[in-house]
C-alpha cells in the first residue's frame, strides 16, 4: 500500500518537537523489536539464568549475611512459604490503589475536560495543579492519619491526591490538541459541542489520557505503598517496614518482588489499551 | 460529448432537500436558476489594530449545476470566502444565500471536502464516510456509499484506515463522505494542494467524471489555474486582500476536458489571462504554486 504521500494533518501544529504523543515513547524498552526465533529466545533466557545465578553465586561466595542481601533461591523460597501471609496485604494495597486511583483519574478527567472548554476555568485552576502535581503528597499523610484514623481514608484520599492532577494534567494537554479542520469538519455537518467533545475531541486526547491514566496509576502504587509505611497495620508497605524491622529480608524482597510486578502490570496493562485503542497515531 | 448544461441531470437529488428536486428539473445552460448567492459578503477579523479585511464587498452568483472556481493571490480569502458557504464562518456584513435562504450555519444540502483529506485517523474509513450520518444521527444510505466507494475505485476498502491509504486515496475518501450526503452544493476548499501533479490530475479528472454523474453545483477554491479551467464553467479570480471579485472568465469549452482539448490554444490564451489578472493584480504572486507551466498538466 502506497504510503508515501500520507498527509502529517492529524499531526498538531505548534506542538514543535516533532515526538508523536503515545505510550511508546515512554520508554526505550518498547522500541525493541518482538522477538524472533527460538535461538533468540534461548539466548535471552541464558543471559537471564546468568545473571541470577551469577547473584546467587556470588552472594554465596562472598558468604554474603542473609540479613544484608539475601540470594535470589531464598527470596524465591520465602516468596513461596509466606505467600499466604503476604497475601491479605496485597489485596489491601491493590483496594487502596484501585479506588483512590479510582477517584482521582475520574476527578482529574472531569476537570481536564471542563477546564479546556472554558480557557479562563484553567487560568484560575492551573497554579492549584501545579501544586498537587509537584508536592509530594506522601507528606500529607501523617496529617490525614491524624484526622481520619488508621483505615483505607487516608491512604485513599493520598492516592487520590497523587495520580488526579498526573491524570488532569496530561488528559487536558490531549484535549487541547485541537485540530481546527476536523472540528470544522463536524460542525460543517451540524455537530453540537458534545458532539465535538465526543466524537473530536476526546478520540484526539486519547493517547495524551492513557499516558496520564499509567503516570497516574504509577503514582498512586508509589504513594499508596509510601502511606502504608507511614502508619496503621496492614498493606504491602507496611509488611516492608515489618520485615526490615525484624531483619526478614527474604520476605522483604519477595514484597518487593510483588511490587515490581505491579508496577510493571500497570504498564503493561495501559501499553496494550493503547496498542488497541491509540495506535492510530503510530 | 456533454456540454456544461445540456445533460438532464439524473435523479441524484435526495428528496428530503425540497428545494433541490424543485430545482432537477430546470432549463438547461446558462439559463439553470441561480443557486447560490454571494452579495456583497465583508469579512472583518479581529479588531483595533490586529483590524484585518479578509473580504470587502465579494458579490457573485452561482448558477445551479455550474462548476465555479475561486482563485486569486494567496491570502486574498478565498478560503474564507468559502468557509462562510459552507456556514463555518459568520461574514461580518453581507449575505450568501443557497436557494434564496441566508446560510447563517451548517446547512444540510452543503457538503464539504477540506484541503488535505481530513479523515479521521481513529475511524476506518467506512466510519469515517458515515461520520456525518453519525452526527445527524440517521441512517447511511448503504446503496450509495457503496457505489460512490466503486466510482472511486475504492469498492472493498471499507474496513481499512486512512494510514493505510495515500494521500490521492484519502481524498477520494474525503469525496466520498461529502457526495455521500448528497449536497446540493459541494465545496471544495484547496482539495488538492498536497498532492503530487499526477495523483492532482487523476483526482480532477474523477472529480468532472462525478459531476457529469451527478450534475452537483460545485464551488472550488484553489491555487492551480490548471485545475480550474479543467474544472470550470466560469472561474472568479479575487483581488488581493480584501477579497472582492477581480474578473469573471468564461470557459467555454466542452466536456469532458480531454486532455487534447486542455492542451490547445484556447485554454493556453484563457490560463495566460487568467494569470495575468492574477499577476497584475500582484506581482509578488510568482512564489506562489498558481504559476504553473502554461499548458494544461494532461
Amino acid at each position: 500500500m502506497a504510503r508515501d504521500i500520507t498527509p502529517q494533518f492529524s499531526r498538531p501544529a505548534g506542538r514543535g518537537d516533532g515526538q508523536r504523543v503515545d505510550l511508546t515513547n515512554l520508554s526505550a524498552f518498547t522500541q525493541t523489536p518482538p522477538i524472533g526465533s527460538a535461538g533468540e529466545v534461548a539466548v535471552i533466557a541464558a543471559v537471564a539464568i546468568l545473571v541470577v545465578g551469577g547473584i546467587e553465586c556470588s552472594l554465596r561466595w562472598f558468604e554474603v549475611p542473609l540479613y544484608i542481601l539475601p540470594p535470589p533461591s531464598a527470596v524465591a523460597l520465602a516468596l513461596v512459604s509466606d505467600f499466604h501471609l503476604i497475601l491479605p496485604h496485597l489485596g489491601h494495597t491493590l483496594v487502596e490503589l484501585l479506588a483512590g486511583f479510582a477517584i482521582g483519574a475520574g476527578a482529574g478527567l472531569l476537570l481536564a475536560a471542563l477546564v479546556t472548554q472554558f480557557p479562563f476555568a484553567e487560568k484560575v485552576i492551573a497554579p492549584y495543579i501545579l501544586l498537587l502535581v509537584t508536592t509530594p503528597m506522601l507528606a500529607l499523610v501523617p496529617l490525614l492519619i491524624l484526622r481520619f484514623g488508621f483505615g483505607y481514608e487516608p491512604r485513599i484520599i493520598a492516592v487520590a491526591l497523587a495520580s488526579g492532577p498526573m491524570v488532569m494534567i496530561n488528559a487536558a494537554t490531549g484535549f487541547r490538541r485541537v485540530d481546527s479542520a476536523k472540528i470544522a469538519l463536524a460542525r460543517a455537518y451540524g455537530a453540537s459541542t458534545v458532539q465535538i467533545f465526543w466524537k473530536i475531541r476526546a478520540p484526539m486526547a486519547l493517547p495524551m489520557i492513557l499516558v496520564g491514566l499509567m503516570i497516574g496509576a504509577i503514582f498512586g502504587l508509589l504513594t499508596a505503598v509510601g502511606a502504608e509505611m507511614v502508619g496503621g497495620g496492614f498493606g504491602l508497605g507496611n509488611r516492608l517496614t515489618t520485615y526490615s524491622s525484624m531483619i526478614q529480608m527474604p520476605q522483604f524482597f519477595a514484597v518487593v518482588l510483588i511490587l515490581s510486578t505491579l508496577g510493571i502490570l500497570i504498564y503493561v496493562i495501559f501499553f496494550l489499551l493503547g496498542k488497541k485503542y491509540a495506535s492510530w497515531e503510530a | 460529448m456533454n456540454a456544461a448544461g445540456d445533460v438532464a441531470p439524473r435523479s441524484c437529488r435526495p428528496t428530503s432537500i425540497g428545494e433541490a428536486a424543485g430545482r432537477g428539473g430546470a432549463a438547461s445552460g446558462a439559463a439553470a436558476p441561480v443557486a447560490l448567492v454571494v452579495d456583497a459578503a465583508t469579512k472583518v477579523y479581529g479588531a483595533g489594530a490586529d483590524r484585518v479585511l479578509a473580504l470587502e464587498g465579494c458579490g457573485f452568483e452561482v448558477r445551479a449545476r455550474e462548476i465555479v472556481s475561486i482563485v486569486g493571490p494567496s491570502g486574498c480569502g478565498k478560503t474564507t470566502l468559502l468557509w462562510s458557504m459552507a456556514g463555518l464562518h459568520h461574514l461580518t456584513s453581507g449575505a450568501i444565500r443557497l436557494d434564496g435562504a441566508v446560510i447563517d450555519g451548517p446547512h444540510p444540502a452543503i457538503g464539504i471536502v477540506f484541503q488535505e483529506a481530513n479523515l479521521l485517523p481513529w475511524r476506518t474509513l467506512d466510519a469515517n464516510i458515515r461520520f456525518p450520518d453519525e452526527i445527524k444521527r440517521r441512517r447511511s444510505d448503504e446503496g450509495l456509499i457503496e457505489n460512490l466507494l466503486r466510482q472511486v475505485g475504492l469498492a472493498g476498502y471499507g474496513p481499512r484506515f486512512p494510514r493505510e491509504l495515500s494521500g490521492g486515496m484519502q481524498q477520494r475518501v474525503a469525496i466520498v463522505r461529502a457526495l455521500a450526503q448528497r449536497p446540493s452544493l459541494l465545496l471544495m476548499d484547496e482539495p488538492f494542494g498536497a498532492l503530487d501533479a499526477f495523483t492532482r490530475e487523476e483526482m480532477n479528472r474523477l472529480v468532472e467524471r462525478i459531476w457529469l454523474d451527478t450534475h452537483t453545483t460545485i464551488v472550488l477554491v484553489t491555487h492551480s489555474i490548471d485545475e480550474a479551467i479543467l474544472l470550470s464553467d466560469r472561474v472568479i479570480v479575487l483581488s488581493p486582500r480584501p477579497g472582492r471579485v477581480a474578473r469573471i472568465f468564461d470557459v467555454p469549452l466542452p466536456r469532458p476536458r480531454t486532455p487534447e482539448i486542455m492542451a490547445g490554444r484556447a485554454v493556453f490564451e484563457l490560463a495566460s489571462a487568467i494569470r495575468s489578472e492574477i499577476v497584475g493584480a500582484r506581482t509578488s504572486l510568482a512564489a506562489e504554486g498558481a504559476v504553473g507551466s502554461p499548458k494544461g498538466e494532461g
